[in-house]
């Protein structure tokens, strides 16, 4: 078995890093549910002291690799290796047992007690507890590697990187040396990645191995000693990072070559569409969301919302859409033939039997966009199904519709009689894209309009919505990936605990500045008004 | 820290449970079809371990009980119209996702109107003018019961699960209240049948069958309401409700205003059936005039997917083998509780076949031994 393993190892490393004894080794492993192979016959290895980067759009299996090792899942076919041992893998507890630590992207943190209570949460203790000893044990650790962390902090004042860092020690302190980190960048802003980066360097240089989750072709480049590629639940291969470029990377990852360029135009014609005055909301817990926030959109640009997650995106977006009430402030809308609308006391119904076409594709796609047990025709008709004659609905021309968003969005389906939430999240993207920018809307809201999508589909996105902006339409669209922000928008609008941090020009402007800005930290940056 | 040390291969498990991609309707219904023959099965064992008799001739029985008579035979029809009006008329409240579990209270309402009409104007007024005020009368009440937690739930977010099932309890209070007014004979503690000479707010013949209006009034209603439900715009509504309030909002519908409405319909539909039952079956109220049927119409919806051809079959499957069970009762001497484990073992089969549909069992393959 062993001579095996060396063989492998020599076949599928071409030879580096044989000397260093790998951690974990992953060999022919394959994952079906039902008729859908996650993945199929994947091999991979991380050696110690090694940071390796599993790179895949979604929905190449990515995940479903990391949940085998952390014991969620449990795989049809092949065999892991834990320092040269073959293991078996049947539940979290045995895979922690084999020191590997997962770092999932949704945390799974006890927000009214402190970051060290957490960390010592469910293991087993002595009768007494002593939270010194305990917190001088944490302070060790986190001194050690680099990390930021008050132990006695609870977890409801703390930041989402902050949040990550107390997911980061808990396993360490369980005292894992492999450790997996899900996305953890994607919440992040600039200037936190970067010292996560460097923690992940100090782990690395003391010896742990690292696996980190991601479709960021930037950071894999940054931060990894070698990327494996997965596509479509295939592996595709193994390269030392030193090797890669971003478009090597991206064409490894999509199999074809991709172009990574958003053609973007100078806005022309510019005319106010929206304008917020100062407005004010409250969620139902009664907290202040928004804060007196005011800007105002133009047909014939793109206005970039940027933001750590939580920030008030949803609520502004939810707010202008008449989905939720505002304490005080007022929003106009400006129409193509002059009028003047106060859209701030409608609800969503007023605002549609006003024939104003406010698009809107909500973050939320199957809890807000789109009703997941009804096929893509129904769906079609839902802003629309009161068009039907008298009693009926009407499902031609949503069939039509259908039919058309599929053709020209390239959506992967059976057909349009299929059920949306059987659809890829990427293709479910599409339809609710292609629904709204099919109500020829003079203002066009996006909440996050690609995640999820694979890099082919994005940029389809990407240019749908220049295309929309051509064609005079009031593009607001909020984003987290402050590159295609830059590179996209117009000009963008950084919020920062629901008030309003700036407004920059995005072709003027750096990825810091944005992220100074979104912490709160920043000087207001320069407001650039037409 | 090498704990790794002490996780040494462990065993796969034996049984692994996955839940199933798709399956084909053909299938589906094969797995439903093998789960009523093993409920048979298991409903001859148990009445064989009851009776001591022949599981053939208990079957014959049943079968007997159910349409060997053309009595027997409308009986079984009249009691599966009934159960269907019902499972029809839960369909729009579940297809919103409001739980209605007081289709029994709505329906003793609605007989309970219907009787008090046939009582209070039984001798003044015309039969078909009298038979229109009961539809409308019965309706409204089961209107009224059905739209008080509509109301607290659209309004205050209130449970209707616990709003609706504790309606019908205070229903069989009213009855029990109105038997005592009604009481006849004196001393009876029933009201007896209701307009026995004039037969006044009886459901009349119809091509001389006696349950011929009850077969035409719900396969109307069957109809309508499949039509409302799949082609019209409040059954559209009902669905997008169903799935997401935030949906519903984002779609520019006002959420209170279907809730309300479809538990009016719900309602009306259910009181309706109360007269049904009362004119055009039982012509007296009791508290058992439900008979837990607004209750077993729950499970004909649920396990019809809310098809209302579905529901014909299901009714009919489970009053053809209630029917039959209540004739094999007293052909061996058992009490009544008899069908009531009868019915109780096919639920048990058929609700429990879902599981199969849905999950897939995978058993641990031997593999092969490594080293």
């Amino acid at each position: 078995m062993r001579n095996c393993v060396q063989q492998f190892r020599k076949m599928h490393v071409g030879g580096f890093f044989v000397k260093q004894e790998n951690a974990i080794e992953l060999m022919n492993v394959t994952k079906r549910f039902g008729e859908v192979i996650a993945n199929d016959n994947v091999s991979l290895s991380v050696s110690k002291g090694e940071i390796l980067s599993i790179l895949g759009e979604n929905g190449s299996g990515k995940t479903t690799l990391m949940n085998i090792l952390s014991g969620i899942y449990f795989p049809d076919e092949g065999q892991i290796f834990v320092n040269g041992r073959e293991v078996t893998i049947r539940s979290p507890k045995d895979s922690f047992a084999l020191g590997i630590g997962m770092i999932h992207q949704h945390f799974k943190l006890v927000g009214v007690l402190t970051a060290a209570e957490n960390i010592i949460l469910g293991l087993p203790g002595k009768e007494l507890l002593k939270m010194n000893q305990i917190t001088a044990e944490i302070d060790q650790l986190t001194k050690k590697y680099g990390f930021d962390l008050n132990p006695s902090q609870k977890i409801y004042n703390m930041s989402v990187s902050q949040k990550q860092t107390v997911e980061i020690v808990k396993v360490l302190y369980r005292g894992a040396d492999i450790l997996i980190l899900d996305e953890p960048t994607a919440v992040l802003t600039p200037q936190e990645t970067k010292k996560l980066f460097d923690v992940l360097r100090n782990m690395r240089k003391a010896g742990k191995s690292i696996i980190i989750i991601t479709h960021k072709l930037n950071e894999v480049l940054e931060l990894s000693d070698r990327v494996t590629v997965l596509r479509k639940g295939k592996y595709v291969g193994t390269i030392n990072t030193a090797e890669a470029t971003v478009n090597s990377l991206a064409e490894m990852m999509v199999g074809a070559k991709v172009s990574l360029d958003i053609d973007r135009t100078d806005p022309v014609k510019l005319q106010k569409r929206l304008e917020v005055l100062g407005i004010t909301s409250k969620n139902e817990e009664g907290l202040t969301v928004l804060k007196e926030v005011s800007f105002h959109a133009s047909g014939g640009e793109i206005l970039g919302i940027a933001g750590i997650a939580g920030s008030g995106q949803k609520d502004l977006l939810e707010s202008i859409a008449g989905l939720q009430t505002i304490e005080s402030g007022e929003i106009l809308y400006y129409s193509p033939e002059g009028n003047t609308e106060k859209i701030s006391d409608m609800k969503a119904a007023d605002i549609r039997d006003l024939h104003i076409s406010l698009a809107f594709v909500p973050e939320d796609r199957l809890g807000m966009g789109l009703v997941g047990s009804m096929d893509l025709i129904d769906n079609m008709m839902l802003r629309s199904y009161k068009n039907g004659k008298y009693f009926y609905t009407d499902r031609k021309k949503p069939k039509d519709l259908a039919l058309a968003v599929v053709d020209k969005l390239d959506v992967d389906t059976p057909g349009v009689d299929t059920l949306v939430r059987k659809l890829s999240g990427g293709n479910v993207q599409k339809v609710l894209l292609g629904r709204e920018i099919a109500s020829s809307p003079t203002v066009l809201m996006v909440a996050y309009p690609v995640r999820g999508l694979d890099i082919n589909s994005s940029y389809t996105i990407y240019n749908l919505l220049n295309e929309q902006k051509e064609k005079g339409v009031a593009v607001i669209c909020v984003g987290e990936d402050l590159d295609v922000l830059l590179e996209l928008c117009d000009r963008i609008l950084v919020l920062a605990g629901g008030k309003v941090a700036g407004i920059v020009d995005a072709r003027k402007s750096a990825k810091e500045e944005l992220g100074l800005m979104m912490m709160g930290s920043g000087k207001g940056g320069h407001t650039n008004e037409h | 820290m090498n704990i790794e040390n002490n996780v040494i291969a462990n065993k796969e498990p034996l049984v692994r449970i996955t839940k199933r991609a798709g399956i084909s309707n053909y299938k589906a219904w094969a797995i439903r079809l093998i789960a009523v023959v093993f409920s048979l099965v298991v409903c001859a064992l148990v009445i064989v371990a009851i009776t001591g008799e022949n599981p053939i001739n208990v079957y014959l029985g049943i079968i007997a009980g159910a349409v060997g008579k053309t009595r027997r035979f409308w009986v079984t029809i009249r009691e599966t119209m009934i159960l269907l009006v019902i499972a029809i008329g839960l369909t729009p409240a579940f297809k919103m996702k409001f739980w209605n579990i007081g289709a029994e209270g709505q329906l003793l309402m609605g007989g309970l109107a219907t009787a008090a009409m046939m009582i209070y104007f039984g001798d003044t007024l015309p039969n078909w003018l009298l038979l229109v005020l009961i539809f409308a009368v019965s309706s409204l009440a089961g209107i009224i019961w059905a739209v008080i937690p509509a109301f607290f739930k659209a309004y205050f977010n209130t449970n209707e699960t616990l709003f609706t099932l504790m309606l019908n309890y205070v229903a069989i209070q009213i009855i029990n209240f109105c038997i005592v007014y009604w009481e006849n004979p004196a001393g009876s503690n029933t009201v007896g049948i209701i307009n026995s000479t004039t037969q006044n707010g009886w459901l009349p013949k119809i091509f001389g069958l006696t349950y011929g209006w009850n077969v035409i009034i719900v396969l109307t209603i069957t109809l309508i309401m499949f039509i409302y439900m799949k082609y019209g715009k409040h059954g559209y509504e009902i669905a997008v409700v169903g799935e997401s309030h935030n949906t519903a909002r984002y779609a520019g519908i006002d959420v209170k205003k279907v809730i309300i409405r479809t538990m009016i319909l719900s309602g009306a539909i259910c009181g309706l059936a109360g007269a049904i039952i009362v004119s055009g079956g039982s012509h007296t109220i009791s508290i058992s005039t439900g008979g837990g049927r607004g209750f077993t119409a729950i499970i004909v919806a649920w396990m019809s997917k809310f098809n209302p051809w579905a529901m014909i079959i299901v009714s009919a499957f489970l009053v053809f083998m209630q029917q039959g069970s209540i004739q094999i009762a007293t052909q061996y001497g058992l009490n009544a509780n008899a069908s009531d484990i009868i019915t109780g073992i096919i639920l048990f089969f058929l609700i429990g076949c879902e599981f199969f549909i849905n999950y897939k069992m995978e058993f641990h393959k031997k593999k092969r031994e490594v080293q």
